[in-house]
């Protein structure tokens, strides 16, 4: 049993654990829940041997441990699996997984054939179909989330950590790991999971901690407290998703992708699939990032996309699915971030305008920043997915593609973001809406479309659909067939 | 950030003020007016580089072929103001005031620059690659246009723009005052300069902002370029002479003194006034050296120390 006793992490003017005390069991999932910025990356950085300045012990079968690097931790027999991937994408996977651990031969060489066979085997399980050799950087990143799984599942840990291992997982992937978590409680092991679906944590998890603040707030056996309470203990007030009914009215089409889809004025246009269906690639052909000619129709106008200068410039916006790589400049502020976008070719810059601009822009966002002078790295993922939201609403577009604008971000943000989304539609404003996770896609899309393997598989009406036509449609064919 | 950025260049001042102060109190003739001029005229051509590839390494770039331009674009400056442009076939020559050799020269150097950045883009090129080439290519240019040999005696007209005073002050000076008063006002106050730091700072997330990133990586080599060739006006006009092996390994230095100005090699961070502060840094250390008669070959030595103390320091400060 793992055990953290009257844990307390100061950082310099703010307490991030405060006399935390929690217990894992083996042959368990444990889950931890919690808003971003609760305190449980601290938690796990402090489990995983990062941190080692804090008050109080962490304890594994009653005996004290003292970690004073990562090492120490692993070598206690704990593995993470961190939701900021910490692989290298210049290596294979095999070189990954055997990082620090590699096989040798006899004359103390690497012994690649050895390595790759076992590799093999732990992609099977993970069910990823990648040569081991294949580099990381040649993976999409749910595959590369696997490849930290795998890499756990190679090690000989005992005590498995996952940070959100499923935010970027399709549904067949989440299920496969979810059969892998239910061997390794078979094994013995104890499983500490860190997610923000509850349906998921209902699903996996046998035991829940919830930090708020950097307080323990509760805990206890998942099958006696239902989602709404949880929600409670994590924000502290009742939060739910639910559909807005809301009159579409305008048969305007704002945007014709030819061939593909058409999209109507302030309507919510759900694009669900998932992970490598290729609704990414759509959006960014769309916002001219793939170098190909296409032929759109914007308020019945042809109009030639080259890049997404020109996407901006037509009233196109794009908040992008990753924002530490794609989304935002991390080391510079808000300010900088916000007035990108909406900046000419040539104009001469006005620090007291530009401040004016990105006040106004975030307005009615609530995003909580001492000041608009912050480094956008430094605020919380549902801080920087609002300032993107920010970024984009400044340009006055009027079409939006939003990739994935919930991933990773907590309850209380995924649900200003469904508002935000729904005033934003009402307004006008007409909305890409891109999504692996079905429960949004329903509450928020007028329509449907569904994609697998590249193509557009079917069109379903928001209002009508359901779940399990979206996810017929979403499965690759051979998966049915097997 | 803003805290951090007045603290560095604070050090970077404090450094030179130390160095001038023991220069001043070890040496005779390190504060004379004379001695003075004679500094900021000899730093005005790394100046030059310096505050031009400043913009590259902040785009996350860089440009080895300063160095080759510089020395090709002297070259083309002094071959059009000495020998013009015949044309045999029609029995034509034309020739070339000293604006106009002056203009065609920076145009050299800009165009070069530009290709630089065309084979980046284009290409995507690695910016170390593409423009190691060119030092190589613009190199030997400058060998096969001079055929190996100095071009001198350039005419006083053209002297003035290296050697001149105006208003009691060097004319070098005052193009350095205008060359950093530009580029200053280019990195703060415009959408470019805004650009080049997103560009190093994300490029990725700068394209899909809309940054006209093939654009701007263009203009900031040719600009580069561009600077290049001012800096081999300046040292043709003050040697009164072109030489083809000019501005040799004049990249490191330009390098050497933007890394002391703290701008960061990775792209994204980084000031022109830093870069002012390096070039200053490095042209006084050069001057005290030589004011103490320490040999030629010790300098090397310490201006290398010096340059990794900067770093060191730099480092240091970030993790506190």
């Amino acid at each position: 049993m793992l055990e953290v006793v009257n844990i307390t992490k100061t950082f310099p003017g703010v307490k991030a654990l405060n006399q935390v005390n929690m217990s894992f069991y083996p042959s368990k999932v444990n889950a931890i829940l919690g808003e971003n910025g609760a305190g449980k990356s601290t938690l796990l950085n402090i489990l995983s041997g990062i941190y080692t300045d804090y008050e109080g012990d962490v304890l594994i079968d009653g005996n004290k441990c003292v970690f004073k690097n990562t090492t120490d931790s692993k070598n206690a027999g704990i593995a993470i699996i961190h939701q900021e991937l910490n692989l290298f994408s210049n290596l294979s996977i095999c070189d990954n997984i055997f990082l620090g651990q590699e096989l040798k031969t006899s004359l103390g060489l690497l012994d690649y054939r050895r390595m790759n066979t076992i590799c093999k085997g732990l992609l099977d399980q993970v069910q990823i179909d990648r040569d081991p050799s294949c580099l990381v950087e040649n993976l999409k990143i749910g595959e590369q989330q696997l490849v930290e799984i795998g890499r756990a599942l190679y090690s000989k840990a005992s005590i498995i950590l996952m940070d959100e291992p499923t935010s970027a997982l399709s549904d067949v992937e989440i299920e496969n790991l979810h059969c892998l978590i239910a061997k390794w409680k078979e094994e013995g092991k104890t499983i500490i999971y860190i997610s923000h679906k509850m349906e998921e944590l209902f699903k996996v998890s046998d035991t829940f901690s919830v930090l708020r603040d950097g307080n323990s707030i509760a805990s206890g056996m998942m099958s006696e407290i239902t989602s709404r309470e949880l929600i409670r203990h994590m924000v502290g007030r009742d939060v739910v998703v639910k559909r807005r009914n809301r009159e579409r009215t305008s048969k305007e089409v704002v945007l014709d992708f030819e061939g593909k889809f058409k999209l109507h004025r302030g309507e919510i246009l759900g694009f669900y699939g998932l992970m490598g269906a290729g609704r990414t690639e759509l959006m960014e052909e769309l916002f001219g990032v793939a170098k190909k000619p296409i032929s759109i129709t914007i308020e019945g106008k042809k109009v030639a996309i080259k890049s997404p200068r020109d996407a901006i410039k037509n009233g196109i916006g794009f908040v992008t699915e990753d924002r530490k790589t794609e989304g935002l400049i991390m080391d510079r502020d808000l300010v900088f971030n916000i007035s990108l976008p909406s900046l000419k070719d040539f104009e001469l810059l006005n620090a007291q305008k530009e401040l004016e601009f990105t006040q106004k822009n975030i307005q009615g966002l609530d995003v909580k920043t001492p000041s608009l002078e912050m480094l956008c790295g430094n605020l919380s993922g549902g801080n920087q997915q609002k300032v993107i939201l920010g970024k984009w609403l400044s340009t006055h577009p009027k079409i939006l593609i939003l990739d994935e604008p919930t991933r990773g971000i907590d309850i209380n943000a995924k649900n200003q973001i469904y508002n935000l989304i729904y005033d934003m539609a009402e307004k006008g404003l007409s909305i890409l809406f891109v999504s692996s996770e079905l429960p949004e896609i329903l509450a928020l899309s007028d329509r449907v479309i569904v994609m697998n393997e590249g193509c557009i598989r079917g069109e379903f009406e928001g209002a009508t659909t359901n779940e399990q036509e979206l996810m017929q449609a979403a499965l690759p064919k051979r998966i049915i067939h097997d | 950030m803003i805290k951090a950025d007045v603290l560095k260049k604070s050090q970077s001042l404090l450094a030179l003020f130390v160095l001038m102060v023991l220069l001043t109190i070890f040496t005779d003739s390190f504060l004379s007016t004379e001695n003075m001029w004679n500094v900021l005229r000899q730093v005005s051509i790394n100046l030059c580089l310096s505050v031009g590839m400043t913009l590259v390494i902040i785009s996350s770039g860089i440009d080895l072929s300063v160095g080759a331009i510089l020395a090709f674009s002297g070259a083309v400056c002094a071959g059009l103001l000495k020998w013009g442009i015949p044309i045999e076939a029609f029995d034509l020559w034309i020739g070339f005031t000293v604006l106009g050799a002056v203009i065609a020269a920076s145009l050299v150097g800009y165009l070069l620059g530009w290709f630089n950045g065309w084979v980046i883009t284009k290409f995507t090129v690695p910016p170390f690659v593409a423009t190691l080439a060119m030092l190589t290519i613009a190199r030997g240019m400058s060998y096969l246009y001079t055929q190996g040999k100095p071009i001198s005696n350039l005419g006083e007209g053209f002297e003035f723009i290296g050697s001149g005073w105006w208003l009691g002050i060097p004319v070098p000076v005052w193009i350095s005052v205008g060359v950093v008063l530009i580029f200053v006002f280019i990195t703060k106050k415009t959408s470019l300069g805004r650009f080049i730091y997103a560009i190093g700072g994300n490029e990725r997330a700068a394209l899909l902002s809309g940054v006209p990133v093939k654009k701007v990586k263009r203009l900031v080599y040719a600009i580069s370029g561009l600077m290049a060739a001012i800096g081999g006006v300046l040292i043709t006009s003050r040697l009164n002479s072109a030489q083809p092996n000019a501005g040799m390994s004049y990249e490191l230095d330009a390098i050497a003194a933007i890394v002391i100005g703290g701008t960061s090699l990775s792209g994204g961070k980084g000031s022109v006034m830093g870069t002012v502060l390096g070039v200053l840094l490095i042209g006084v250390l050069n001057n005290g050296l030589v004011l103490l008669n320490v040999s030629p070959f010790w300098q090397q030595v310490v201006k290398g120390l010096v340059i990794l103390l900067a770093v060191v320091i730099d480092k240091s400060n970030k993790k506190s």
